[in-house]
């Protein structure tokens, strides 16, 4: 527990994130990450994971996701055709509890960093129904009479994208952090971790044109870190010169995903 | 000292629970906050707030708290010797809590408590010397708000927590909701009719048809899947826009946002209508001539089978009720408002009115056309509490 998290070689956090991963961990509360899509999120979890030396377990929530989904599933399917032709084992019930992301986190006998991914994509009774799970690390299985409990309280991280609103009980629970869209400053550092080599004009100018284009107005879909990525892989693929792109705006589409966005670009140039 | 930011946190409008507190001192025994201002702010922030909307409150708070501690280099000596001895005023603070948060009483009276205090606490706060100077202005007003001194020479390589908390950057992340929307999404959710014939992929053991499968082949068993119930219920949002609704928009649009968030209905339209409805109705708010649909469209479009809300004040001038309406298009009078909610009521036996103003006591002028639409139609307040009521009677027929 002695470890600190601090970023990774491929991964820089801003000093707020840091202290907000470190709290999380110290207290052994989850961390509640929020902000725009593409400002890293998920990546945070494998990050943490890296630097503390974790393994790391990942439960992506979908809007058909139950809470029960990632404690166990009890395969009653498979039980009832083994009980046809008296398989071995059929009496055993555990044989047939398939542990879930979560019930898989508090068994691992090291601790594990559990990524809960998107929690807000699931129905809104969803973040309620782990509160105990969550508070308690454990929870209990009928069928078998047992109790599973973590063995190491696992590194709890929960990403949102403010899809739909969290429950109060629940946010009480959880240390909060919103991920702020990066600064130049800070997309500098970020564009160098993902780039070997970046012809220092070609950096600059497509920094000013990014985000010349984030502050345009009516823009629906601002373009994220992800996609400048992308489109400076593009430019420098492409081989355009540094000159072009403001004048230009080539491969736009990389960036903007809407026909409406693309439209806006157009008539603001 | 420290307990007086907790209650400042609370009169300011952050909801900051015991619990949390405890958090935070429990955070500041392992020392999270590194000794630094700094630290402190990012550990207070994270533990205390819980949502970007109140960021920017938080940093008023702050700022307005901690504004006499000297922000450049160190901690003052008063600041640093209370962290650092957690033994004295922190383990009393502690205590004091522990005593207040796990006593017997219950948790209504603990509340109580926690009330009583905050009033005194406010009260102490605007007396003294200090918070003259903020008085008066809104505690969350406008911009101008910076210290000038924390700004200046500030600079540093290193931000301090002043500046950042003075920066405050979330301003735009506000929203003084009151009534927030997973309140009226909670109350969507009593609309639901379930039904298994819904399309989608998902499968369920079906345990009767199992049952039933595996008796007809003779005790071998032969498993039997089913679609899961789905909601199936069909809404029709219509919308009242413009004049005297105004004053409402802020309401009306998280109603609105809770029900296009409410992504269990099957089907939901929205349409806008200004006063009441006539023979038009319009897809969108502004209600311009080329968003129009004829309300005999939407009649024949959409059967009894839908759920109907009318939102409204249900406010006009009597005659815009019951005067037959000036067709402008067609240069002929058409049936008045009151004709075509009665075509509504006949056609949709699920059908509720919710309104923003609470029914009157007795008719005014205004209040005239609210006070009929009322005894027509089954009428409610736009509220949590009304929308629920409103809700459970969706899901019953008409008595």
């Amino acid at each position: 527990m002695n470890k600190t998290f601090s970023g990774t070689g491929q991964y820089v956090a801003s000093s707020e994130l840091m202290s907000a991963v470190n709290i999380a961990v110290t207290l052994e509360k989850p961390l509640l990450v929020k902000g725009e899509p593409g400002t890293g999120k998920t990546m945070l979890a494998q990050a943490v994971a890296q630097a503390l030396g974790k393994q790391l377990i990942i439960w992506n929530v979908k809007s058909t996701t139950k809470a029960q989904d990632g404690l166990y599933v009890y395969d009653v399917v498979q039980r009832l055709y083994d009980s046809q032709f008296g398989a071995h084992g059929v009496d055993d019930i555990a044989r047939y509890i398939k542990l879930g992301k979560l019930g898989e986190a508090f068994q691992s006998p090291e601790q594990v960093v559990l990524l809960i991914d998107e929690i807000d994509k699931a129905d809104l009774e969803f973040p309620n129904d782990l509160l105990w799970e969550l508070d308690q690390m454990e929870f209990y299985i009928p069928e078998t009479r047992e109790t599973i409990r973590a063995k190491q309280r696992p590194i709890v991280i929960i990403t949102s994208n403010a899809e739909k609103e969290l429950p109060d009980a629940f946010l009480r629970r959880c240390i909060f952090h919103y991920i702020e869209f990066p600064g130049q400053e800070q997309m500098e550092r970020i564009l160098r971790v993902h780039f070997d080599h970046l012809e220092e004009d070609l950096l600059r100018q497509a920094m000013a044109a990014f985000y010349w284009l984030r502050e345009l107005r009516g823009i629906d879909k601002k373009p994220s870190t992800s996609e400048l990525v992308d489109w400076l892989r593009a430019l420098a693929a492409g081989g355009v010169k540094p000159s072009r792109i403001q004048k230009e705006f080539p491969f736009a589409g990389v960036l903007l995903k809407k026909d409406k966005d693309l439209r806006t670009l157009r008539d603001a140039r | 000292m420290f307990l007086s930011f907790f209650y400042l946190l609370r009169s300011r409008g952050l909801d900051v629970t015991p619990d949390e507190w405890m958090t935070l001192l429990e955070g500041l025994s392992h020392g999270l906050h590194q000794s630094s201002l700094t630290g402190f702010y990012q550990l207070c922030r994270a533990v205390l707030v819980k949502s970007e909307a109140d960021f920017d409150r938080f940093d008023q708070v702050f700022l307005e708290f901690f504004r006499d501690v000297p922000w450049n280099g160190d901690l003052p000596e008063e600041l640093l010797n209370w962290l650092n001895r957690p033994s004295e005023t922190l383990g009393r603070t502690l205590e004091e809590l522990m005593q207040a948060g796990f006593s017997q009483e219950s948790a209504e009276a603990l509340l109580k408590l926690l009330e009583e205090r905050l009033k005194e606490q406010t009260a102490e706060h605007n007396g003294g010397s200090y918070w003259v100077g903020t008085q008066g202005r809104s505690p969350f007003g406008n911009s101008g708000w910076h210290p000038d001194g924390i700004r200046i020479g500030g600079q540093g390589l290193y931000r301090t927590a002043m500046m950042v908390a003075g920066e405050r950057r979330f301003r735009d992340f506000r929203k003084d909701n009151t009534l927030d929307t997973r309140q009226f999404q909670m109350a969507f959710r009593l609309l639901r009719q379930l039904s298994s014939q819904a399309e989608g992929s998902e499968t369920v053991l079906d345990v009767e048809g199992t049952i039933h499968e595996t008796c007809e082949n003779g005790g071998l068993l032969k498993i039997q899947k089913t679609h899961p119930r789905k909601n199936t219920v069909k809404v029709i949002l219509l919308m009242d826009s413009g004049g005297s609704m105004e004053y409402y928009a802020g309401l009306c649009s998280r109603l609105f946002q809770a029900a296009q968030k409410s992504n269990h209905f099957k089907e939901l339209h929205t349409y806008y209508f200004h006063n009441c409805v006539y023979s038009e109705v319009y897809t969108s708010p502004a209600l311009r001539w080329n968003a129009a649909v004829p309300t005999e469209q939407l009649l024949r479009d959409f059967d009894s089978a839908y759920k109907v809300i009318l939102v409204g004040d249900a406010a006009m001038s009597p005659y815009e009720l019951r005067e037959r309406h000036y067709d402008w298009t067609r240069r002929t009078y058409g049936p008045s408002g009151l004709e075509w909610l009665e075509r509504l009521r006949k056609q949709y036996p699920y059908l509720v009115w919710l309104n923003p103003e609470p029914m009157p006591e007795r008719p005014d002028y205004w209040g005239q056309t609210h006070w009929q639409l009322g005894h027509l139609l089954p009428m409610y307040d736009l509220s949590a509490e009304g929308l629920e009521q409103a809700m459970k009677r969706l899901m019953s027929r008409r008595a």
